[in-house]
């Protein structure tokens, strides 16, 4: 669905990404794990138009969208849940959801998609006409998944939607971001939190400063010794 | 809206419009003069706060956007006859030496300039954000000013131009501001003005959730500019005379303290604050003049001594009320009712608890 072949962008003289390619098939959860530094946001934010980069191509259902400006993208139906949440705070949680929508016109079925928002996150419709900014970290996280979804995306981006949280909080997030999945979004994860994205992912890309080291199917990455020692906490066994 | 407050909004409007009967029939043109000039504050302010509260650019160029509307109306609603006696150092061009526009057209044409104005300014400086923005409109808003004065054929330049038709009544101007409040609280409450916000809280979000930056800051910008263009027409056409002089860079201060004092992002703070600022600087003129009690003069009370008072008042503000008196808040009716049954509430909350 989302491909991306041999992208490389920089920050001036520093080379973010050094060539890169990876696929994301349709409907499913494709994670993206590495360390600070290592090119996760980059590459996201290089899919949405908001940084340019320097050579490759990024394809969607085999249309070129490299360098299109982000409004075009977003209604192409990519969207992307900023690291940090970013939800807009002096706006209520009900303006926040509807800025989602904000590049659709069918009134009739963006109520519909305020209803399934509300449903997946009941704290949200409680607190519909709270401020944003007053919201408790995780429930912001909600805010800022849901308010992805107002846009009707058919691939949601989601850059570390676990900083920050507290792990019960976290585990009802990634229990959402499968729910959400099932009902047809493929998602591209980015985590730190390698141990709960790999679990639920289908397949997995592990970033190195800028280069993809490693590739594989979720579970497979889950057990490889690399992966483990480097992000999982996990100590190598000695081979002697 | 419930329909009692579509009701209580109405008698509102009413009560406006028998006000301004009452203060046309019998009030004199000193508080005549004062009231006109809080409704032509107010359009600069909600224009200003509009691209400064709401889209949360940082600009300080409502003084030059002002001076093009004024000129405008002053040019083209001067009669014809009247024009070799204004133009005596150099005669009017050619080209609009005949052309006499009537006051409407002319305040639209102005307002029309004005916003042309701010596309040409703001398609290169809205890239740039915060203090720079202010720096570089405050810039082009005195370029404006100087040109303006050296345009010695088409402006009269530091001459300025007089005998304006006051065609701009009381009716006028009121009018004028009630459409622009009501036009600028339809735009804010429009999905245009939830993308400004958006705007304002978080670029990145905004631009990730497929808000165009750069078409909505130069639209808020440029819609700011239309009715200042306006108001300063109808300021132009109310005190009958132009001068450059009067649109020098601290006029924008006038403007950013009545949106700082009322709340960046509230319509009906700016409005309240507009009165408050414009009406007080004048009813303190009192204490400009020398004062005697008893036969004992009081030394405080000489000129200047009103500016140090209104500074007070602002530094109170500010230290007391730091989001403005409104914060980003609207007065509604369900705001007054709350504060007319906040005693019961009170009671009411002593015993739940």
């Amino acid at each position: 669905m989302l491909k991306i072949e041999n992208l490389t962008v920089s920050y001036g003289g520093i080379e973010a990404l050094k060539g890169i390619d990876l696929e994301v098939p349709e409907g499913s959860i494709v994670t993206l794990i590495g360390a600070n530094g290592a090119g996760k946001s980059t590459t996201l934010r290089t899919i949405m138009g908001l940084v340019k980069c320097k050579s490759g191509k990024i394809t969607y259902k085999g249309e070129d969208i490299t360098g299109a400006p982000s409004p075009s993208i977003v209604a192409k139906g990519i969207t992307l849940v900023p690291e940090g949440r970013r939800v807009f705070p002096d706006l209520t949680v009900l303006e926040n959801l509807k800025i989602g929508a904000y590049l659709r016109n069918d009134h009739a079925q963006i109520k519909k998609d305020l209803e399934w928002v509300y449903e997946l996150f009941p704290r949200l419709k409680e607190r519909s006409w709270q401020l944003a900014g007053t919201l408790s970290g995780g429930e912001q996280q909600m805010l800022a998944v849901g308010r992805a979804l107002m846009s009707r995306p058919k691939i949601m981006m989601m850059d570390e939607p676990s900083l920050g949280l507290a792990p019960l909080i976290v585990k009802s997030i990634f229990s959402i971001i499968q729910e959400i999945n099932k009902n047809g979004v493929t998602i591209l994860l980015i985590e730190q939190n390698a141990n709960m994205a790999l679990r639920i992912a289908d397949w997995g890309y592990v970033l190195e400063t800028g280069k993809i080291v490693l590739a594989g199917k979720g579970q497979d990455l889950l057990q490889n010794e690399d992966v483990k020692s480097a992000y999982l906490g996990k100590k190598k066994e000695k081979k002697d | 809206m419930k329909k009692q407050d579509k009701i209580l909004t109405v008698i509102l409007l009413a009560a406006l419009f028998i006000f301004l009967i009452i203060a046309n029939l019998f009030l004199d043109a000193y508080i005549k003069r004062v009231l006109n000039l809080c409704a032509i504050y107010t359009i600069l302010a909600l224009s200003m706060n509009l691209i400064n509260g709401f889209t949360g650019l940082f600009s300080l160029g409502h003084a030059g956007f002002m001076a093009i509307g004024a000129y405008c109306v002053g040019i083209f609603t001067l009669p014809i006859s009247v024009r070799p006696a204004n133009f005596y150092i150099e005669p009017m061009h050619p080209a609009i030496a005949n052309v006499e526009l009537p006051f409407f057209v002319a305040l639209l044409l102005g307002g029309v300039l004005a916003a042309f104005f701010a596309f040409l300014i703001g398609a290169p400086v809205l890239r740039l954000r915060d203090d720079y923005l202010a720096i570089a409109t405050l810039g082009f808003s005195e370029i404006i000013r100087i040109v303006l004065t050296n345009m010695q054929s088409i402006t009269n330049g530091p001459l300025g131009i007089k005998n304006i038709p006051t065609t701009a009544n009381m009716w006028w101007i009121y009018g004028v501001t009630l459409v622009t409040v009501i036009f600028l609280v339809l735009l804010i409450s429009s999905s245009y003005g939830r993308a400004f916000k958006a705007i304002r809280e978080d670029e990145i979000a905004a631009q990730a959730m497929g808000i165009n930056l750069f078409r909505h800051k130069i639209l808020s910008f440029m819609i700011g500019a239309f009715f200042a263009g306006i108001a300063g027409g109808l300021y132009a056409s109310m005190l009958s005379t132009v001068d450059p002089k009067n649109f020098i860079f601290t006029l924008t201060y006038n403007f950013l303290l009545i949106i700082v004092l009322g709340g960046m992002g509230s319509v009906s703070g700016t409005i309240i604050s507009a009165y408050i600022v414009t009406a007080g600087l004048e009813i303190m003129r009192f204490f400009d003049e020398p004062l005697s009690i008893f036969g004992v003069s009081i030394p405080l009370f000489r000129p200047g001594l009103r500016m140090v008072i209104f500074s007070i008042c602002l530094m109170i503000i500010v230290l007391f009320f730091r989001n403005g008196l409104m914060g980003n808040k609207e007065l509604n009716w369900d705001m007054l009712r709350g504060l007319f049954s906040k005693r019961s509430k009170r009671i009411k909350g002593g015993e739940a608890r």
